[in-house]
């Protein structure tokens, strides 16, 4: 029998294919080959494209270097996303390799956060595990920890050592016997359909009579757009015009085949929407200790 | 019934039982009684019915409470007729009890009461001393009353015989009804309360119980010779009181407490082992005079009290050796009454909503606890919609003649409230804080929890009580976890609103029906009377009582092994199909990608200590590096550097952890070590011992050590049906692997080679079948089956299981010697001689164990128990525990002679470790053997059928288990099968050869086990070897061993299928302390002593070399891991080394083979 544990590894070890490619208006000494790498999908962008900048910089004059950006069919990439949601949000439906054009110049300053170096994806790591940790065991895990345990779950995530990450990261996996889960699940839910960046509230692993809330709770709770049945329709203006901005996207075929609409993806699956909360939680978070959900429309092929 | 459950009467009279596993109260059988008071002990429950009768309603067990009755036929030798019944008329009578003085005949004993029936008729019985007489059961000697002897002398005058039969208590999960004292001068003079107890006060004879009533008239009744083997007792027996009792409390062990119509304590004292009823009563006074005590519940050392307003009371300072305490500290909340249970948990009713409240918080540090907590928890029949009454209706009533009528109307008014329950429950349990309670006791959440100061009574010997709301704030307490009340508190409306407050107090628990109306408006049950005393509550036990849950029968609650509803949920699926689907996906093409992130070396590096390897031997500190490395083919590999300095020159030994084959947690010392072995620190005896600062950091290293050493080996996940299970002194079980080459023929694979991986968990003993069944008993003889599960214990995170990892305990005691001797002028004293032994000391006298500077055994472990003198110590005691000998260290005998200037007792003291691993109980029977059938994996009757499992329970029972299959290794249910003495080992080998040890020292073999009979049919004796007293027996596929006392290990000899039971045992070899033979009659042992290059090791794991069809016995031993083993099970092991039979011709012909492997085969 397979175990959750099992699940952990898949996560950790999930990679996507990226094919890296020069900005067509970069100025290059010679032609800028295509880079291809294997991205964790736990990780994020800036600490894993050392190598991508060593091969694009090869062919530039030193002049013309400036702050490395990325960006993937117009939308400049936020590196304080992991990967993975990067992708699952803006990639998935489209075939792999991924192609992200790598840039130089012109930094997206609205879009886009500065990366001077890997100390401020580190910031921005572990101040993501505490805020996890604030909402799931009022920080009191967290806090508990030493130094050098913070600066392990840092390092076994910039090295990729699963072993060495969850060594430390099962201790804020865990909670009281008798509570049967955390006191509140901490994630994240985006969509490219609206402008907000992303969904974030208060929301409690079990219902007041102790039964598990799954993740189809939660949506309908915090993004009812997402799971919204083909009859509700109509009569939700919100989803009504959504609805119709992808009937023009889209081909009407698919709309029209009752098929659902959104895809609910972690980690690049969709897990039905009758799994429990807390599970997801504790095997399908990210290593900043947050589900990231993204609410994607349906491919149409 | 569960086997621990809080017991409860509501306002109707029904009992309800409410299991700490479960959520809801389960009617208990009680036909249409009506009772007013129960009290519960584990195994029975003793009540007053509303007609003052009192009843017992025994736990029903799949061990019958049996009893024998036994007759002596003595006969003399006459030169006329040989031997015959007539006696001289100085002789005793023809049929007579054990020591000739009762006339005894055969039709004049009767069944003591109509709970008893017989078993079968009288029978001969023909064992004696472990032989068989094969004489009709004949035992002759020269004259009565003499030494009988099994062969008949020339001297030979008389002889006599032995009858024995068996009778059963048959009233068990029904209230058997106790007969009153019946004295025709008197009044009748009904029972009014009743308490048992006393469980904690000796161990003989078994299930002793102190059971105490109270009459109408104010007198107190002891129940005499309450039992296991006599649940009901034999008579009550009268106590005197200073004054008309009202009501009356017996806690486990020695505290008994009463309460006086007048509103004083009665405290008793002497209560003792030798004199359970105790000598005299002491009278303590009430906290205030104005409001003398109603009701007062005693524990181990806890006493509470209610008083005639309502008010609950902790009495401090309580304990054996003061059972009247100190003074009284009053607590929050208004209780009708209360109950102090196991491990001095708390229970009451509350006062306004007639709620069962738990005392949250209570720990042996804190008694008085925390808070008080409503058990909302709905009953069975409040459920039920169809508004069937299940306690009226549904049980069977045993007891035609006392059928009551009334109360009809309740079921009406019940059901008419049943349906809103749930969801009014719903309601007030709303999204509060998890913690609070969401119905808090009448008149005093506002209090709860906030700086309180105590009105505290004062002395009692002072009989000052606190004159209304005192002027001036009491003196504040040391303590301010407890939630005392502010004393200025306005009396409660509430308080003074309940009728009958003021006057006596209306008889608890029969509160008169005619109040059910108001109350019935309410949305819960109204409880009357509740019991603790089978309920066992401890600190790690989640309870699920406080919220309710709906949707959930009680039936879902019950584990269903190895498959939890979430492993087999479509969205679990779902997950582990799309991640294997993602992966392939985007990564199956791509493989040629480079990484984006180098795999680097990993180094984990620490401070530990190190025993060093020279001598003189000591810890030194070393400075430790981890370092894991992948290597090019994806494999993960380790080596640990231990850094050291010898004479300011810096030194490292390192280990591969490729190579260890065993991490042992080894906790003593206070300090937190381990040892690592690998299979030349095995050959050496002399494994590498490390010693962390703290349990955390031992932990953290023994988990990536081990996790390193099974990436290495590629062992991951659950062990598989075949693996050797072994358990060492410290109850760590270890599990390993075996090799298809372990029981090669030719180049075995040397045993100190095997892996070995530790399992979560504590055990005494473990035993595997090739199916994957696996079970396990612990120090306190509780029974385990294994989950399926890795891992636990102190091995979180990766390198354990998520499910199938459960909260496990384990009792031991601890025991230590008092030594004295005698001298001319004062007697036995404490001073011994200059050469003498420590006066206090360990069994063998070497070591000084004082009671205070005894520790337990390590620091996993905590006291539970005061010290108690040890009276079953080997070789009897006298009234105090002592044994006598001549002098130090010699041969203790129980009583005292003229030779004797020696004596020690025992002290022993449990302590409990509680821990976590992939078990979970067998409850409720507790264990001392288990042997389950050894099989081929493949199933040779095909698969899905059960799989036969022995075993003896720790009372000597032998039992089998029914209904135990892959899917449910726990099994359904016990068979009894009968014996005439208890038994201490059981084994079951290939085709259901069953082989067992009596506690005689002598081997049975069962006839006719199978599948379609589990149980077989009858016992065949089998004497042991010459002057040796078998302990222990292990049946393979045909090959019979067992082990006597002394360490020999023995053949069975002859063990052919027409005579299963063998002709003769054969020697093999000495030194042996535990023996397991597998399915492929493959001989493994413990060892007692096996001598290393550099160290002895005591309790080693050894494999028989050379064991062939034609040669079962073997030639030699192999050694592998150890010290420290006390038990292993290679049971499960059946693959042979797959290449021979393919390779090599067999070397015999082949029906020759045949024959040789499989002479008992079915």
């Amino acid at each position: 029998m397979t175990d959750d544990k099992d699940v952990l590894r898949d996560v950790w070890f999930g990679r996507i294919p990226t094919c890296f490619t020069l900005y067509q208006d970069e100025i290059t000494e010679r032609e800028a080959e295509p880079y291809y790498l294997l991205l964790p999908r736990v990780s994020y962008l800036t600490l894993v494209t050392d190598k991508v900048k060593k091969h694009f910089q090869k062919v530039m004059r030193q002049e013309d270097i400036s702050e490395m950006w990325f960006e993937y069919e117009g939308t400049p990439l936020k590196w304080h996303y992991p990967i993975g949601l990067l992708f699952d949000l803006l990639a998935s439906s489209s075939a792999l390799p991924w192609n992200i054009t790598v840039h130089f110049k012109s930094f997206p300053e609205k879009d886009l956060l500065h990366c001077p170096s890997k100390d401020a994806v580190e910031a921005h790591f572990m101040s993501c595990v505490k805020e996890a940790d604030a909402l799931k065991h009022k920080s009191q895990v967290i806090n508990e920890m030493q130094k050098k345990d913070h600066k392990q779950l840092w390092m076994g995530l910039q090295n990729d050592r699963f072993d060495q990450f969850w060594a430390i990261n099962r201790k804020l996996m865990e909670y009281p016997a008798e509570e049967n889960g955390f006191r509140y699940i901490p994630f994240k839910i985006y969509q490219t359909t609206t402008e907000r960046p992303f969904i974030q509230k208060l929301f409690r692993p079990l219902t007041a009579d102790g039964q598990l809330h799954t993740l189809g709770d939660l949506l309908k709770e915090v993004c009812p757009s997402a799971i919204a049945p083909e009859g509700d329709m109509i009569s939700n203006v919100k989803t009504f015009l959504f609805a119709t901005k992808m009937l023009i996207l889209h081909s009407k075929q698919h709309f029209l085949d009752g098929e659902k609409k959104n895809q609910v993806m972690i980690h690049g699956i969709e897990p039905m929407l009758e799994t429990p909360l807390q599970w997801l939680s504790e095997h399908l978070s990210y290593p900043d200790n947050f589900l990231h959900i993204s609410v994607v429309p349906q491919p149409t092929d | 019934m569960p086997s621990s459950a809080l017991w409860a009467v509501d306002l109707f009279g029904r009992v309800h039982t409410l299991s700490t596993a479960g959520q809801h109260w389960e009617p208990c059988r009680n036909g249409q009684l009506e009772f007013k008071r129960v009290s519960a002990a584990t195994q029975c429950c003793w009540g007053i019915a509303c007609d003052n009768q009192v009843y017992v309603c025994v736990r029903a067990s799949d061990v019958p409470i049996r009893h024998q009755e036994e007759a002596y036929e003595n006969q003399r030798w006459n030169p006329v007729g040989g031997f015959c019944e007539k006696l001289l008329p100085s002789d005793r009578w023809p049929w007579s009890d054990v020591s000739g003085l009762q006339h005894r005949p055969l039709s004049g004993v009767a069944l003591p009461s109509p709970h008893w029936e017989w078993e079968s008729d009288w029978y001969v019985d023909e064992n004696f001393g472990g032989e068989p007489t094969e004489k009709g059961g004949w035992t002759y000697a020269i004259d009565f009353p003499a030494t009988y002897t099994r062969d008949q002398k020339w001297n030979s005058c008389v002889r006599r015989r032995r009858w024995i039969r068996y009778r059963r208590y048959k009233s068990c999960d029904a209230w058997a009804k106790i007969p009153s004292q019946e004295d025709p001068k008197q009044l009748p003079d009904p029972f009014n309360d009743i308490s048992v107890g006393g469980w904690e006060v000796s161990d003989e004879p078994l299930g002793r119980l102190s059971v105490w009533a109270v009459s109408l008239q104010g007198k107190v009744w002891y129940r005499e010779d309450v039992s296991h083997p006599s649940p009901e007792g034999s008579a009550w027996c009268p106590v005197d009181t200073p004054g008309e009792v009202a009501q009356i409390s017996c806690g486990p062990h020695d505290l008994l407490w009463a309460t006086l119509w007048e509103g004083q304590a009665l405290v008793r004292e002497g209560v003792s082992r030798n004199n359970p009823r105790g000598s005299s009563w002491c009278v303590v006074d009430p906290p205030t005079a104005e409001n003398g005590i109603m009701h007062v519940s005693v524990g181990v050392s806890a006493v509470w009290a209610v008083t005639k307003d309502r008010k609950v009371w902790f009495r401090r300072g309580v304990n054996s050796h003061n059972p009247c305490g100190t003074s009284w500290i009053k607590m929050v909340g208004e209780m009708l009454m209360v109950d102090v249970g196991l491990n001095d948990q708390v229970w009451g009713i509350g006062c306004e909503d007639h709620a069962v409240y738990f005392r949250q918080g209570v720990t042996q540090s804190e008694l008085s606890g925390k808070t008080w907590k409503a058990i909302v928890a709905v009953r069975e029949c409040d459920r039920s919609h169809s508004g069937s009454s299940s306690s009226l209706l549904s049980a069977g009533c045993f007891f035609g003649d006392e059928v009551r009528g009334g109360g009809e109307s309740c079921p009406a008014s019940d059901t008419e409230a049943s349906s809103d329950i749930e969801r009014l429950g719903l309601h007030q349990l709303g999204p509060t804080e998890p913690l609070d309670s969401p119905r808090s006791p009448p008149s005093c959440g506002t209090t709860e929890g906030a700086g309180e100061v105590a009105g505290l009574a004062t002395q009692t010997s002072g009989a000052k009580p606190h004159p209304g709301p005192p002027a001036s704030p009491p003196a504040e307490l040391p303590w301010t976890n407890i939630d005392l009340k502010e004393p200025k508190r306005a009396p409660s409306p509430a308080t003074t609103g309940f009728p009958g407050t003021s006057s006596g107090f209306p008889a608890l628990g029969i509160l008169p029906l005619g109040l059910d109306e108001p109350y019935c408006a309410d949305d819960h049950p109204l409880w009357a009377w509740v019991s603790g005393g089978a309920c066992a509550v401890e600190a790690h036990t989640t309870l699920k009582w406080f919220s309710v849950q709906m949707g959930l029968s009680p039936s879902v609650q019950t584990l269903t092994l190895a498959i939890t509803p979430a492993q087999t949920a479509a969205w679990r699926k779902q997950i582990f199909q799309q991640l294997t689907e993602r992966t392939k996906r985007e990564l199956e093409n791509f493989r040629h990608y480079e990484q984006a992130v180098e795999q680097s070396v990993w180094v984990k590096t620490g401070a530990l200590q190190w025993w060093c390897d020279w001598k003189p031997h000591k810890w030194v500190d070393v400075r430790v590096a981890l370092e894991q490395f992948t290597g090019h083919d994806g494999a993960r590999d380790s080596i640990l550097f231990i850094y050291y300095v010898v004479q300011e020159e810096k030194k490292y030994i390192h280990v591969f952890l490729n190579e260890v084959t065993a991490l042992v947690p080894v906790f003593n010392e206070a300090k937190h070590s381990f040892c690592l072995y690998t299979p030349e620190r095995t050959r050496r005896r002399w494994p590498v011992r490390l010693a962390a600062a703290t349990e955390q950091d031992m932990n953290d290293w023994l988990s990536l050590l081990n996790l390193s050493c099974c990436e290495s080996r590629r062992v991951h996940g659950r062990p598989s049906p075949q693996a050797i299970w072994s358990v060492t002194c410290k109850g760590d079980i270890f599990v390993s692997e075996p090799s298809p080459d372990l029981e090669g023929p030719e180049h075995p694979l040397p045993c100190d080679q095997m892996f070995w991986r530790q399992m979560g968990g504590h055990l005494r003993v473990v035993e595997a079948n090739a199916r994957g069944v696996v079970w396990g008993i612990g120090y306190d003889h509780t029974a385990w089956v294994y989950t399926g599960g890795y891992g636990g214990g102190c091995f979180q995170g990766l390198a354990s299981s998520t499910s199938n990892i459960y909260t496990q305990s384990d009792v031991k005691s601890v025991c230590i010697y008092e030594n004295q001797r005698w001298n001319p002028v004062t007697g036995y004293t404490g001073r011994g001689l200059p050469t003498d032994r420590y006066m206090w000391s360990d069994a063998l006298g070497l070591q000084e164990c004082t009671k205070a500077g005894t520790k337990p055994p390590s620091l996993q472990w905590s006291w539970v128990s005061d010290w108690s003198v040890d009276f079953s110590a080997p070789g009897g005691t006298d009234q105090e525990g002592w044994q006598y000998a001549s002098d130090f260290p010699g041969s203790y005998h129980g009583y005292k002679t003229m030779k004797d200037f020696v004596r020690r007792r025992c002290w022993a003291r449990k302590c409990k470790l509680v821990t976590s691993g992939p078990w979970l109980e067998v409850a409720p029977i507790a264990l001392g053997d288990v042997s389950i059938i050894p099989e081929s994996p493949a199933g040779t009757l095909g698969d899905g059928h059960s799989i036969a499992l022995w075993a003896v329970s720790d009372k000597g029972d032998v039992l089998c288990r029914l209904g135990v299959t892959e899917l449910n290794p726990a099994g359904s249910s016990w068979l009894h099968v009968g014996t005439d003495q208890p038994f201490t080992s059981i084994s079951i080998g290939a085709c259901h050869q069953v082989w067992a040890v009596a506690r005689d020292g002598s081997a049975f073999y069962r006839g006719s086990v199978s599948p379609s009979q589990p149980a077989g049919d009858c016992w065949y004796h089998i004497p042991s070897p010459p002057k040796q007293r078998l302990k222990q027996v292990s049946v393979g596929h045909t090959s019979v061993y067992a082990l006597d006392e002394n360490g020999n290990l023995w053949y069975r000899q002859g063990v052919m299928p027409s005579y299963p039971q063998g002709s003769s045992w054969e020697h093999v070899s000495n030194n042996v302390r535990s023996v397991s033979v597998g399915p492929l009659d493959q001989v493994w042992v413990i060892a007692d002593k096996v001598q290393g290059s550099q160290g002895l090791s005591r309790g080693t794991v050894c494999h028989r070399t050379g064991v062939q069809p034609r040669e079962p016995k073997g030639q030699g031993w192999d050694y592998g891991i150890g010290g420290g083993w006390d038990h292993i099970s290679t049971r499960g092991n059946a693959t042979r080394a797959p290449q021979r039979a393919s390779q090599e011709p067999p070397t015999e012909p082949a029906h020759l083979r045949e024959a040789v492997k499989g002479p008992v085969c079915c």
